[in-house]
């Protein structure tokens, strides 16, 4: 494998990007726009996604027998009819909720919490016999609702079920913790979209690249190559990085744009930097379809039309539009390659899932088992149809 | 690489060749052998198979049957290596519009894996030679059809090859352009470069030419110096031979 042929015959490709006005339209230039319109149509008035308010409870009161004390008093939250109790097993579960936005609280009932109950009736002119306790509670501190309102709240339900008290303020064996405020940003339309666009970006270079083979094959360009002493596997090796470098340059322009008209993914650098290569790779996928185009294209103009092919599937299965579609759309859409890219962004950018997360680990790996394998179908078909 | 007695001096060989598409027969029983240093002309017209041997000579096509040897390498199983030798100029001006001429030049450069300070050197001397230096900077989208054609071969020679195959070079080519390419294919010659010319100009072919073999139908159907075969078929120039031999003019096809 000889790299500096690799590098000229890829350098030639990014070139013809730069230099076709058609291919940087097409590449570059409609990914900027299209998020400079959805951004600013769908971020500035697309308005938050919360309708509802709600608290996750997680109840780890375990201890004694008798009355139900931490029952009574999650019916007692229900009963409010402003607050909408969401139970939890664990805190984790709950936590991951919180952060994504689905509520607005999280309230953990300690495991003494049936004592302390059970304390305060047996002694309740004896507060030095009381078994104390804390009622943990984490709120979304983006919102004023959350942080204004449930902690006095908690407090009043708490006093009434419990301790049978009209006032909040008289003395209890069981305190409400100093909130933790949780960052939870509301979501507008746009946060939901991008990372469907990012995604969506790539899957244009699908005709790029066949329309550039096609080309390539009609004028002898293709031929010439294979008369000098590059191999296939350079050829397609210099394929394969030009459209990575391209898929890069898409995604860092998409996001940089959507970044200056105020989108702001969750995440840190590593989720970041995750988001890039997954839609790195992503474009060898999006390279292989083009490949296949290319082989059953005879002219540009039908490699144009058959891209579509790939490309309209892509779109509407796998990218920002897909939360518009019925289950049942949904449900086929996870037989795209987009598909997975959007949502392992989406878990990334919007739900603030670490790298390393189950969810995003497995679309990782369906990005790069679909990329690797369309990649090298389309090799294999382009080689038959052009000897090369 | 083992050389029979037969074989020793011989730049290429071609040892009954044939090659088939569906129906057609290009090339059928070529049996031809060109030494080192020697401009061999392979004449005749449109359809005639020359395309067809270039081709299969590189290592494009894959004979239907009869085997290829280029500098000593079996095409077939040694087809890197014979890449290595060789430089090729298409018939079809297969140039990139989107890049300069100098571009197109040193990416071909490059795939030959010339190293930078030769490949600088044969540029500037190739573009002089082929009148491309003025607008060697320009994209190839604003060439004109002589100067693509130039460019074309440029593309081919940078790497300073042993073998070169010229197919059809100066077709559409203006005056000037054509008798530029002649000046430059007289000194590959001089530096004892063995050349495979594919023309359908019988005075091309006469003049620089020290073999020909003139093709019709896929059938190699003369071979000789032009004064062998003008002396063999009594005529005055190629045409005539060819004439004689088949009945029409070249051009004709």
């Amino acid at each position: 494998m000889n790299h500096h042929r690799i590098f000229a015959l890829a350098k030639k490709e990014l070139k013809k990007t730069i230099r076709e006005p058609a291919a940087l339209f097409m590449i570059i230039l409609f990914p900027v726009l299209l998020t400079l319109v959805f951004g600013t149509s769908f971020g500035a008035i697309g308005g938050t996604q919360l309708a509802t308010y709600q608290i996750g409870v997680v109840n780890l009161d375990s201890t004694g027998t008798g009355q139900n004390w931490s029952q009574s008093f999650i019916a007692a939250l229900t009963g409010t009819q402003i607050l909408k109790i969401q139970t939890y097993a664990d805190n984790g579960t709950a936590q991951y909720d919180l952060v994504q936005g689905k509520i607005q609280a999280v309230m953990l009932i300690p495991s003494n919490f049936r004592d302390s109950c059970d304390s305060f009736w047996r002694y309740p002119e004896e507060p030095s016999s009381w078994i104390n306790t804390t009622i943990q509670l984490y709120l979304d501190s983006g919102s004023v609702f959350a942080t204004q309102a449930i902690p006095p709240m908690v407090q009043q339900v708490l006093a009434t079920s419990a301790f049978a008290k009209k006032q909040a303020s008289f003395s209890m064996p069981i305190q409400i913790s100093n909130p933790s405020l949780i960052s939870v940003g509301k979501f507008t339309t746009f946060d939901f979209m991008a990372p469907g666009i990012f995604a969506y970006a790539s899957i244009f270079i699908t005709m790029i690249v066949a329309q550039s083979f096609v080309t390539d094959r009609e004028n002898g360009s293709l031929r010439r190559i294979n008369t000098t002493p590059t191999t296939p596997a350079e050829f397609m090796m210099s394929q394969a990085m030009s459209n990575m470098i391209i898929g890069l340059i898409q995604v860092a322009l998409v996001f940089t744009t959507a970044y200056v008209i105020g989108y702001r993914p969750k995440g840190d650098a590593a989720s970041l930097a995750l988001a890039f290569g997954i839609i790195t790779i992503f474009s060898l996928c999006n390279v292989g379809f083009g490949l296949i185009t290319a082989t059953l294209a005879k002219s540009a103009g039908a490699a144009t039309g058959i891209a579509f092919l790939f490309i309209l599937p892509q779109m509407f299965l796998g990218t920002f539009v897909v939360s518009a579609l019925s289950q049942s759309a949904q449900a086929v859409g996870r037989f795209v390659p987009s598909y997975y890219v959007t949502d392992a962004v989406t878990s990334l950018f919007l739900r603030a899932a670490p790298p390393s997360s189950p969810t995003v680990l497995f679309d990782v790996a369906v990005v790069s088992f679909y990329s690797i394998g369309v990649l090298l179908v389309g090799i294999e078909l382009f080689k038959r149809r052009s000897s090369f | 690489m083992t050389d029979t007695d037969d074989e020793k001096g011989k730049e290429i060989i071609i040892d009954n060749v044939t090659k088939k598409f569906e129906d057609t027969t290009a090339v059928e029983g070529l049996n031809l052998a060109v030494e080192k240093g020697e401009l061999f002309g392979l004449l005749g017209p449109n359809g005639a198979g020359k395309t067809t041997t270039i081709n299969i000579l590189c290592g494009l096509l894959k004979p239907t049957s009869g085997s290829v040897r280029v500098g000593g390498y079996d095409v077939a199983k040694e087809a890197i290596k014979v890449k290595e030798l060789i430089g090729v100029c298409p018939q079809d001006t297969a140039v990139f519009s989107y890049l300069t001429g100098r571009e197109n030049v040193e990416l071909f450069g490059d795939l030959h894996a010339v190293p930078k300070d030769a490949l600088k050197k044969n540029l500037e001397d190739l573009l002089n030679k082929l009148g491309l230096q003025e607008d060697a900077n320009q994209r190839v989208g604003k060439y004109s059809g002589g100067m693509k054609r130039r460019l074309n071969m440029a593309m081919s020679l940078l790497h300073d090859p042993e073998i070169a195959f010229l197919d059809e070079p100066t077709v559409a080519m203006d005056v000037q352009s054509r008798h530029a390419v002649w000046d430059f294919i007289r000194e590959l010659k001089s530096r004892n470069k063995t050349v495979i010319l594919t023309t359908h100009f019988m005075e091309e072919a006469e003049d620089l030419c020290d073999e020909i073999g003139i093709m019709d139908h896929g059938r190699l159907i003369a071979l000789g110096s032009p004064s062998e075969l003008r002396d063999k078929y009594g005529a005055k120039n190629l045409e005539d031979v060819f004439l004689q031999l088949t009945g029409r003019r070249i051009r004709e096809g």
